[in-house]
Formats: structure tokens, sequence, C-alpha cells
């Protein structure tokens, strides 16, 4: 917890990589732990040495096979040892590393694999194996896929495959005959060499991908590390997409500028039981994780007994009061001090710790803006949340609140050696040594968005008196209804889906009479309330429209309504009879909403809602993640909100 | 699954399971009526027939809960007919059941390791003292359980939760976790898609696949099921039974065009063609 421990700081040099420190840390920590990984139900260590010798192994089989300086090598796979293995000795051997998200579709991936010109593809297993292949005819310039886990992987043939342990048998046979090559290959890079190519999301168009080099990344985990340091006994947990910049923010700089360990879950379905028995110091995630925390937190009290029901109430009342203290830094009066050690005791305490937050430090979230209602929870039981701002472009981070420091409305201030500023029209622009090189194969686009070294984001924001940013929106984001009063959707939906009964919330409004939401209910929440109501239903598009259902998710929206300006309350809402699925397209990769693609989708449905109608008949497809396409038909019950009124 | 199937055919032609000239009657209905089958060692052999034909008698007869009135099984060669079923189960013989029969009130942990029971070696007195022996014992299965079964299954997210809390598909992948516990040579599988989606279908296909295919496996198979597609895609033979008697026996495309088969399944033609994908 002390600051005092601080070691000297580490001198990013024009010369520094991400493999050269890497070397330098594996070779003083030794016999540390680097990672940890739960297998067959136990957590398994990996040494730093362990972990050298795995990626000094591979990336000497990668050179072996064919890889040149500046090839970019594609990754597909749950987070894992092996992809970090293989993201390092990638860099390693002078390539670069391209991640895509493991759950992305075909032609995602055949877009990214095709754009980046990667030559080889490292893939987890059998499910990734599949979709190289299939996309391996339409990449030519495609020579390997390399697999490591065996699991269904009996009967595949084709010669592009090679087995992880393969290469890094090559290797091996390479540092027999050449002992000196890996150090040699380590030692020719520069700082400035490109290291990753991210694919951002792209909410509009095709996604772009970001260069960025070693120095970007160097530089960004170095200024995160001094605004809120990490030891190098702390433990995170990487469970989010490495194709994700925030999770490459810590788990490659800021895991090698401070050397803790990267757990990492058994399946993608712990990850939430496996954050609890680690209890990480550090957790940095998109909104959309902690939205799920609070969510869970009230689908169990929801369901618990009455005296325990009480007893939460009463703790996080005393709670969201300590946390306004706080958060207007003011010092709290003793008997709320008082008050506080007991509800912390008595019901804080075992919540952080069923969240796996018992040892967290710093919580932070990035991604897209967390709602107040949120930020107040996490708070108020003692959990130090923070909000990031950045973009791909800067390597993920510009600006951060710090812990003594925090407003719940802004994101923070700059972070050391960050400039940010706002246009004239009202963007905003940053500018740092982690400012990312351009955009790959595409100039244009690349000169949009930097321009003197300041990287134009595209957000609208202004900075407050105490040099805060405060984040509006994506500029075009910013909806104006027909009679010119300004709202910012984003900041709605927040607000509505702090609600348990709605999971994902879309609301609509620019250039129309008012304000209107179309809201996908919770399956599992609100099932678990029709049960206990005597609903009977067949599916999530039943329930959905049910009647009962809808009064209750119009008491949700009547609640938040009673909290906003009248321009901005929601007055006609629906049901979506389906959730809202990357797959199909209505969400990005990191879960935001692409509201032009909605526009066109939903267009009957939202024609509707203004027109008056009671109901609307709505057929649409749904894409399976093996590319299969259904039809999917319903009949939607269009609800008013009494009370949203007239102004 | 597709290019699995196709490639490894069994490897012998080795009779593992003989099912020869079986006879059961309850009351005055016969329910088999002179069954005779020849299971090879490491194919997937599938029974399949309209509702009532004699397909879970006959599965229950093989694994010794019902005595039959006349005929023999033999197992690797060895008459077994008068096994009682703990002695058939301890001979490598395992089953899944169509309706699920878990012990709702355990973890799926410990309705696993009670499939490993009839491996455990130490006495009553030295599993409750839990030390020297008993203890390493446990250690020993437990690996056995976490690598070749829940890491096969994928349900080590689940392997702590109550089993009678868990949807009805994962339900189905614990009850041939338990069955595997037993390390069987031959694996009895009374309709193991009833009632999954079509995801879980393609799970549960996969994972027979891996265990009539995997190198750590090698299971010989009977399947008894309804789904179609499934028979057709991954059995290496097919038997139709037909009011407890065989109508006929031979590789899917061969059963699928058989005039007889159609007419048994008259009125359920449809049935017997429809595939899920």
């Amino acid at each position: 917890m002390s600051r005092a421990a601080r070691p000297p700081e580490l001198e990013v040099t024009p010369e520094l990589t991400i493999p050269k420190l890497f070397v330098r840390k594996a070779q003083e920590y030794g016999q540390r732990v680097a990672i940890r990984e739960k297998e067959f139900g136990i957590w398994r260590p990996i040494t730093w040495a362990a972990y050298l010798e795995n990626v000094r192994l591979f990336a000497l089989g990668l050179t072996a096979i064919g890889l040149q300086p500046e090839d970019k090598v594609a990754m597909i796979g749950d987070n894992r040892p092996e992809g970090l293995f293989a993201e390092m000795a990638t860099l390693c051997a002078g390539g670069v590393a391209v991640w895509l998200f493991q759950d992305a579709l075909l032609e995602e991936v055949q877009y990214i694999v095709d754009h980046c010109d990667a030559r080889f593809l490292v893939a987890e297993g059998q499910e990734e194996v599949d979709k190289a292949l299939a996309i391996k005819g339409r990449c030519p310039k495609l020579s390997r896929i390399i697999w490591d886990d065996p699991k269904g992987m009996r009967g595949y043939q084709d010669p592009a495959l090679i087995r992880f342990s393969e290469v890094q048998r090559l290797g091996r046979e390479l540092a027999d005959r050449e002992p000196g090559r890996f150090k040699a290959l380590v030692e020719q890079g520069r700082g400035d060499d490109v290291c990753l190519l991210f694919y951002t999301s792209g909410t509009t168009a095709k996604p772009k991908g970001a260069l960025l080099t070693h120095t970007n990344m160097l530089k960004m985990g170095q200024n995160l590390l001094r605004v809120d340091p990490c030891q190098g006994t702390d433990d995170f947990v990487s469970f989010l997409p490495l194709a994700w910049i925030g999770e490459q923010m810590m788990s490659i700089s800021c895991g090698l500028m401070a050397g803790f360990t990267l757990n990492f879950p058994e399946e993608p379905e712990t990850v939430l039981a496996n954050l609890r028995e680690i209890g990480p110091h550090t957790i940095f995630s998109s909104a959309r994780f902690y939205e799920q925390m609070v969510r869970t937190v009230q689908v169990k009290y929801l369901d618990a007994s009455q005296p325990k029901r009480k007893a939460y109430e009463l703790a996080l009342g005393i709670g969201h009061r300590l946390a306004d203290f706080k958060l207007a830094k003011r010092p709290a009066p003793w008997p709320w001090r008082v008050l506080g050690l007991v509800a912390d005791q008595a019901v804080h305490r075992k919540l952080r710790d069923h969240l796996g937050l018992s040892h967290i430090r710093n919580a932070y979230s990035g991604g897209s803006a967390l709602g107040p209602d949120y930020f107040r929870f996490f708070h108020a039981i003692g959990v130090n949340l923070k909000q990031i701002y950045g973009q791909t472009e800067i390597a993920g981070i510009s600006v951060v609140h710090r812990s003594d420091d925090i407003k719940f409305d802004t994101v923070g201030k700059p972070i050391p050696e960050t400039e940010v500023r706002i246009t004239p029209e009202g963007e905003i622009v940053s500018r740092s040594p982690s400012t990312f090189k351009g955009y790959y194969k595409d100039p244009m686009e690349t000169a949009k968005a930097l321009r003197d070294g300041w990287l134009y984001s595209g957000d609208t924001g202004f900075l407050d008196p105490d040099g805060h940013l405060v984040f509006f929106d994506r500029t075009k984001d910013v909806f104006s209804l027909s009679d010119g009063s300004r709202f910012s959707p984003m900041f709605l939906e927040s607000r509505l889906k702090f609600s348990p009964y709605v999971k994902d919330a879309w609301v609509l409004g620019h250039l129309r009479p008012f304000a209107a939401a179309v809201i996908c209910i919770d399956g599992s929440v609100v099932g678990k309330w029709a049960e206990d109501n005597h609903i009977a239903y067949t599916s999530y598009s039943e329930l959905s429209q049910d009647p009962r259902v809808c009064t209750l998710i119009q008491a949700e929206i009547q609640r938040v309504n009673a909290r906003l300006p009248a321009a901005a309350r929601v007055r006609r809402f629906l049901n979506l009879h389906k959730e809202f699925d990357a797959d199909d397209e209505e969400l990005t990769r990191t879960r935001k909403l692409r509201r032009a693609f909605l526009e066109e989708r939903y267009h009957d449905p939202v024609q509707a809602i203004y027109n008056g109608a009671e109901r609307v008949g709505m057929g649409t497809t749904v894409t399976y993640e093996d590319g299969r396409v259904a039809q999917v038909k319903a009949d939607l019950r269009i609800v008013e909100v009494p009370d949203a009124g007239e102004r | 699954m597709e290019a699995g199937s196709s490639m490894s055919q069994p490897a012998l032609d080795e009779i593992h399971l003989k099912v020869d000239d079986l006879r059961i009657s309850f009351g005055g209905v016969q329910a088999l009526a002179g069954v005779s089958l020849d299971v090879r060692r490491g194919e997937i052999f599938s029974l399949i027939g309209p509702n009532g034909a004699g397909k879970t008698v006959l599965l229950n007869c093989i694994n010794g809960l019902y005595p039959p009135k006349a005929g023999r099984i033999l197992f690797e060669g060895r008459d077994m007919t008068s096994l009682r079923p703990h002695q058939r189960a301890a001979l490598g013989i395992a089953r899944t059941f169509q309706k699920i029969e878990l012990f709702s009130g355990m973890t799926v942990l410990d309705n696993i390791r009670l499939g490993r029971h009839l491996h455990m070696r130490a006495g009553i007195l030295s599993g409750a003292c839990y030390v020297g022996k008993a203890a390493r014992e446990e250690l020993v299965h437990r690996e056995f359980i976490e690598r070749e079964i829940i890491d096969l299954l994928e349900i080590a997210h689940i392997r702590d939760k109550i089993v009678g809390m868990l949807p009805y598909g994962l339900q189905k992948r614990v009850e041939l976790a338990r069955a595997l516990a037993l390390q069987p040579r031959i694996l009895l599988l009374d309709e193991p898609m009833a009632g999954l989606n079509l995801e879980e279908v393609e799970d549960m296909a996969r994972f027979i696949l891996d265990l009539n295919e995997g190198e750590r496996w090698r299971a010989t198979c009977v399947l008894v099921e309804h789904d179609m597609g499934v028979v057709m895609d991954i059995s290496n033979r097919v038997a139709v039974l037909n009011f407890g008697e065989k109508i006929a026996e031979g590789p899917p495309a061969e059963v699928q065009a058989n005039p007889e088969v159609v007419r048994a399944y008259l009125g359920e033609v449809e049935d017997l063609y429809v595939s899920r994908r």
C-alpha cells in the first residue's frame, strides 16, 4: 500500500524495447513467479526463468519457420500463457503482434488477417484452427497456422498446421546451431519499431489498424505507474481480450514495468470465481464488467432473506453517505466514520470478498463511461474505482482519476508527459510520447487523426476549472431533440442499465420530438422475477412482451425519469425480443452500441414508436458464430411512460 | 466433426460385446424377441427404432438391470449373463440414463467421485482417518477426474455447483462424466441428446467422438438415440429394432435405404430423415 517502496525509475531510452526489458526483468527475477494459470483445478506457477525460456524457444522457432523482422503475426484465442509467450516471442523476433478477438466472426478474421498481411497465425485450439483454415484460401499471404491445445485436433492434416511445441522444438534446434541468435534478435530492436498492430473496434466503418511502437507502450506503462505505483508482489488477473488495448496496457506494459504476477483463469466461464481466489490488487476493465458486478449484487439482494436485505440497505446507505463526503473532498464527521467502520465490517468487507475485490488498490474503468450510480456504489462499498480515458491510438490511456481527487462526472486528469486540449470546436485532442505512428496502409485516416503530433479523438468534452477532463460522448453521439434541447444518450442509457432488470438500453431522440428507448431485458433476472410472480413463459421473446414485464420496466423507467430534466425523459419504450449481440453487428466486440446500424436494422420499430403505434411486427436475422443465419419474427408492444410528460 | 468420423474406421473387427438371441417379456409383452448383435471393438454402434421397440430394455439387459429370460451376453468373449450389475461395471461397462439419474443434492465433483468408487482400494477405516494410502489414493483419482474428465467435458466452471441447480444440458454432461469415472471400455449411452438444444447436441456429439477416437479413451460406444442427424453422422453401424426384433443392421447409409426400416417408421418417415442441422 505504501508509496515508499518505489524502486528507482527506469529510463525509457530510444534504444529500449519491450523484449530488451523483458529479458532484463526475467534474468533479474529468475525463480520468482511471473505467471499463474489455473489448470485442472490447480493454480500452476510459471517462473520468470521458464517464461523467458518458453519465449526464447518460440521466438527462435518462428525465425526457423521463416519469420522476418516486421512480419505480422496474427493471434486468436483466450487469455492463456501460450498466447502471452507467442506475443512476446513475436516481439523478440522483431515481428509485429496482431491480436484478434476470440469470438470474431469469419469475415472479421479474414479482413484483419488479410489487411495486416499476416504470414503466421497463432490459434489456440480446434475452434480457432477451423476459422483459420476456412479463411486460408482467401488470405494468400498466410503460410503457417500454429496451434497449442490438442483437444479435438487429431485428424487435422493440413500442411499449413504446426503445433506450438513443434515450433519450440525447431527453436531449440536453431538455438543449438546458433547459440547467440536469440540475443542478437532481441538486440536489433529499437524503441521506434512498431510492435503492436491494433484493429480498432470501429463503431462505424471497417476496422482501422493502429500502429504502436515499443516506446509508445513502455512510456504509457511508465506514466500510469507514476500515478498509481504497483509492486512486484502484486497480482493481476488477465481475463479481458488481449485484442483490447486495456489488457495489453496491464499485461504487457505495466506487467513488465512493475513485474507483477499475471494470473490466467481456468476457463472464460470461471473468471469470477478465479478472480475471487486470486484477489488482485489492480483491475482494469470495461464499464460492462462493473455493471455486471453491480447486477450480480442486486440479484443476490433480491434473492436474500429479509434481515439480510435490511442489513445491506443500511450498510449501503452509510456507504453512500461516506462516499459522498469523500467525493466532495470533505472530511466525514466522526459519527459517520464510526458507522462506516461498522458497516464495513458487517457487510462491505464480505461483499468485496465475494466480488474478488478484497485486495484491490486501484480499480479502473475504461472503454466507455460508467454511470454515476455505479461509481457511487463501488465507493460506498470501499472500492477505489477510477475512470480511465484514452484511445487505442494513444496506447490506451491519456487521462485518469487520482485516488484523492475523484469526481464521477469527469474522467480525471492527464497522466505525466501527456497534454490534453480542447479545440475551439470542442473536440478533445491529446499529445504524448505514446501517440501512435498512424494507421496501417491508410494515410488518409492517419492524416485526419494525427495533425502536428496531436491526436484528434473525435470525442467532445471540456476541461473543468480543476483541470479535470469532462468527456461527453462521441461528437456525433450528442443528441438534439427537434426543439433544439440537447442530451447525451449514453448518460441516459447508463442510468437505465442500472436497473437489474435492464441488460441493454438504446436511447433514441436525435432530431425527433422526444426521447424514447429500446430496452433489452435481462433474461435471467426478469425470468427469476417472473417465476416468483407465477408468470409462465417459454422464451426470452415471449417474456419480453408479457404485459406485466412491460409494467415492471415501465416502473423502472419512471424511477429514472424522476431524476432527469424534462427534455431527457424517456416517453415511450419497447422491449426488444432479443438481446443485442456483437455477432449480429449490433454491438462492437467491446460491447458498444453501433447506433447507425441499429437505426437501420430497427427502422420499423423506431418509426412505430414515433408514430404513436401500440404494436409493431418485426422480423430480424440472427447470426450464429459459425456463420449460420436464422430468421426471428416477433410482435413488439410499445409502452407509454406516464408522467414523462409535457414540458 | 465430420473430418474426424470419416477417417478413423475401427481398427479391429474383434467382437467386443456379443448379444446372442436375447429374450425378455413383461407380462404378455415380448420386449425382446430374440435379438442378436455383435458390437465391434472401437466402434460407435447405434440402436434406433420407434418408441417401445426395446432399445432401452436391451441396454438394461446389457448392464444387468434386467435379467433376460433367455439368451447370452458376452463381453470380450466371456459370458456375463449371470453377473450382477456392479460386477459388470467392474468389467468396464458404464452407462448413462435417458432420464437423468444423478444425486441432485450433491456437487458435480461428488457425483463424479461416486462413479470412481469402484476403483478405490482403501478400506472404510483408513478412508475415515484419511491418512497415508487413502489420502494418496484420493489424490491420484482426483487428478484423473480433473485431467481426463472435467477438462474433456468442459465442466470446470461447475465442478463445485450442486447438480440439481444446473440446467438440463449440463446435467446430461455430468451424467456422462460420472459414467467416465468408471473408466469404461464400453459406454452405453441412452439418448444422450434428448432434450438438448442445437449447440448442446453438437457439443455432446463432439464429446462422444472424442471418447471414441481419442488416444486416451478409445471407448466402444453403444448409442440409443432418436436424433437421426447425429446417429447417421457419427455411427459406424446402426441396428434397427421394432417390436423387440432386429429388422436391419449395417452402415448408416445402408440402413437408411432399407425399405423395411422405412416401413417400420411408417407415419414417422419424417422422423427418420429429419436432421437438426
